[in-house]
C-alpha cells in the first residue's frame, strides 16, 4: 500500500495514518468508535478484557490498551481521533495525552505549549522540556 | 442573484466548547482567544447571513474507517450533533438547505468533482463549536446550512490544490443558485497543532503565519506543498488547513479583503486562530 507520499522523507515523530495503519488498526479503532455510546463505555469499565475481545483485537493492541501505552496503540494501528475517545473514558484529555507520548508530566508539557505561545519555537521549547525532564528525572 | 457575504474562518478545539459551557470566556487563559470574536459579532449582525456552506472534517462521529468520503456534502433537511465519547456537551441541531445542497451537488459532479451525497450526516464539535463562538446564546442558529467534510484523517488525504479547486467549483455553483440568500462561507479546524507521536504539542507560528497573510491575497501560495510537507510544517492535525483552503476557493477568484484576523498560542495544544474575509 505504498503510496507516492512515502517516498517523502519521515517527519520526526510523527506516524501518519495510511492505508497500512488503517488496515493494521481496523479493530481497536472500531472499539473506539463504539464509545460514542455511553453505554459501551461502560461494558468497557465493566469488563475490559471480555469487551476487547467482542472487538477482536490483535495482541499487539490489547497488550497496548493494557499498558494505556498510547505510543503502542499508535504503533499498532490506532488513530488518535479514535483513541481520544478511549482516552475520555478515563477522563484524559489531549494534554495528558501528550504528556504520556512525550515523557514528560502533563505539567510541564503545558508549559512547553505556553513557552510557544511567549516566542519560543518547537524545537526551543521541546528541547527545554526534554532537558528539564533529565535534570528533575 | 444570492449574494456571498464573505467567510469566517476558525479553529474548533472541543476544549473551546467545554469553556463556553463553564462561562470561562473572561479567564486569563481563554480570554486572548475569545476576545477575537467581538469583531466577528458585529460583523455577521452588519452582514446578515441566512445560509453557511461550511468546511469541517469528522472526528469518527459520523464516518468510520469502514467507508471513508474524501469529499462529502450534506443534502439533508437537519443535521444533529451527538455524543463524541468525550463528555462535551451537546450541540444544538442545524437547519439544512436542501435545495441548495442539491444544487451544488449537481454542479460539483457536473464539473466533475466525485463527491458523497449524505441526506444523513452527524455534525462533531468542528462544525458546532464556530457556530457556538459565532452566535453565542442564541435559541437556535439563525443560518441554514450546507457542510462539506473534507477527509483530514486517513491518508492519502486530497491535496491543498485539489481543495481549493472544490472550493472554487462551489464558488461556481453559488454564481448559477438563482435564490436571494445571504451566504457566509465557513471554514474551521487549525491552525498548527499534533496530538499524536512523539512530536505532540508541535506548533508552528511562522507557518500558520505564512498561511494566514496569504489565504485572502494568494490562496495558491498554500497549496504549492504535499500533504507530507504540509503534516510537517502544520503537524498531524494542523493539515485541517485544508478546510481554510476550501472555504477560501469557494469566496471566489475575484479580490478578498482580510478584515479581521486573531492569533493566539496554546488553546489547548493548539496555535488557535480566526479570520474574517470579504469581497474586496
Amino acid at each position: 500500500m505504498s503510496g507516492p507520499q512515502n517516498v517523502s522523507e519521515p517527519i520526526p515523530g510523527t506516524h501518519l495514518f495510511d492505508g497500512d495503519a488503517a488496515a493494521k488498526g481496523f479493530e481497536l479503532n472500531a472499539m473506539c468508535y463504539s464509545f460514542n455510546n455511553a453505554a459501551n463505555r461502560q461494558a468497557f469499565l465493566d469488563d475490559e478484557e471480555a469487551y476487547c475481545a467482542k472487538f477482536h483485537l490483535t495482541p499487539e493492541q490489547r497488550k497496548a490498551v493494557a499498558e494505556r501505552s498510547v505510543l503502542g496503540m499508535i504503533a499498532a494501528g490506532g488513530n488518535i481521533y479514535y483513541l481520544a475517545k478511549l482516552a475520555g473514558i478515563f477522563g484524559l484529555n489531549v494534554q495528558d495525552v501528550g504528556s504520556m507520548q512525550t515523557g514528560v508530566s502533563v505539567d510541564d508539557f503545558k508549559a512547553m505549549l505556553l513557552a510557544q505561545g511567549a516566542g519560543r519555537t518547537y524545537d526551543e521549547a521541546h528541547g527545554a522540556m526534554i532537558g528539564k525532564e533529565k535534570v528533575h528525572g | 442573484m444570492a449574494e456571498i457575504v464573505g467567510a469566517y474562518f476558525t479553529s474548533h478545539v472541543p476544549a473551546i466548547g467545554g469553556a463556553i459551557h463553564k462561562g470561562l470566556q473572561q479567564e486569563p487563559y481563554w480570554k486572548p482567544f475569545f476576545d477575537g470574536f467581538h469583531k466577528v459579532h458585529e460583523w455577521l449582525a452588519q452582514v446578515k447571513p441566512d445560509v453557511a456552506i461550511v468546511f469541517n472534517n469528522d472526528h469518527g462521529l459520523n464516518f468510520f474507517l469502514d467507508k471513508m468520503p474524501t469529499f462529502a456534502v450534506g443534502a439533508a433537511a437537519e443535521y444533529h450533533n451527538a455524543d463524541e465519547g468525550w463528555g462535551l456537551p451537546l450541540y444544538k441541531p442545524f437547519a439544512g438547505h436542501t435545495e441548495l445542497s442539491w444544487h451544488i451537488i449537481n454542479s460539483l459532479v457536473e464539473d466533475e468533482f466525485d463527491i458523497t451525497t449524505c441526506q444523513k450526516m452527524l455534525v462533531d464539535h468542528a462544525l458546532s463549536i464556530p457556530f457556538e463562538l459565532a452566535w453565542p446564546d442564541v435559541e437556535a442558529w439563525p443560518v441554514k446550512i450546507v457542510p462539506f467534510a473534507i477527509n483530514t484523517v486517513q491518508h492519502p488525504l486530497p491535496s491543498a490544490k485539489r481543495c481549493l479547486a472544490l472550493g472554487q467549483a462551489v464558488n461556481k455553483a453559488l454564481q448559477s443558485w438563482t435564490g436571494d440568500e445571504r451566504i457566509v462561507i465557513i471554514g474551521t479546524g487549525g491552525l498548527s497543532h499534533q496530538l499524536d507521536g512523539e512530536r505532540a504539542g508541535f506548533i508552528n507560528r511562522d507557518y500558520d503565519t505564512f498561511c494566514m497573510d496569504n489565504l485572502s491575497v494568494d490562496p495558491a501560495a498554500l497549496t504549492t506543498d504535499s500533504i507530507h510537507e504540509m503534516v510537517r510544517k502544520a503537524g498531524t492535525q494542523g493539515v485541517e488547513v485544508l478546510n481554510w483552503i476550501a472555504a477560501r476557493g469557494a469566496l471566489g477568484q475575484a479580490p478578498v479583503q482580510e478584515i479581521h484576523r486573531n492569533y493566539h498560542i496554546p488553546i489547548s495544544n493548539t496555535a488557535a486562530a480566526t479570520m474574517l474575509m470579504e469581497p474586496a
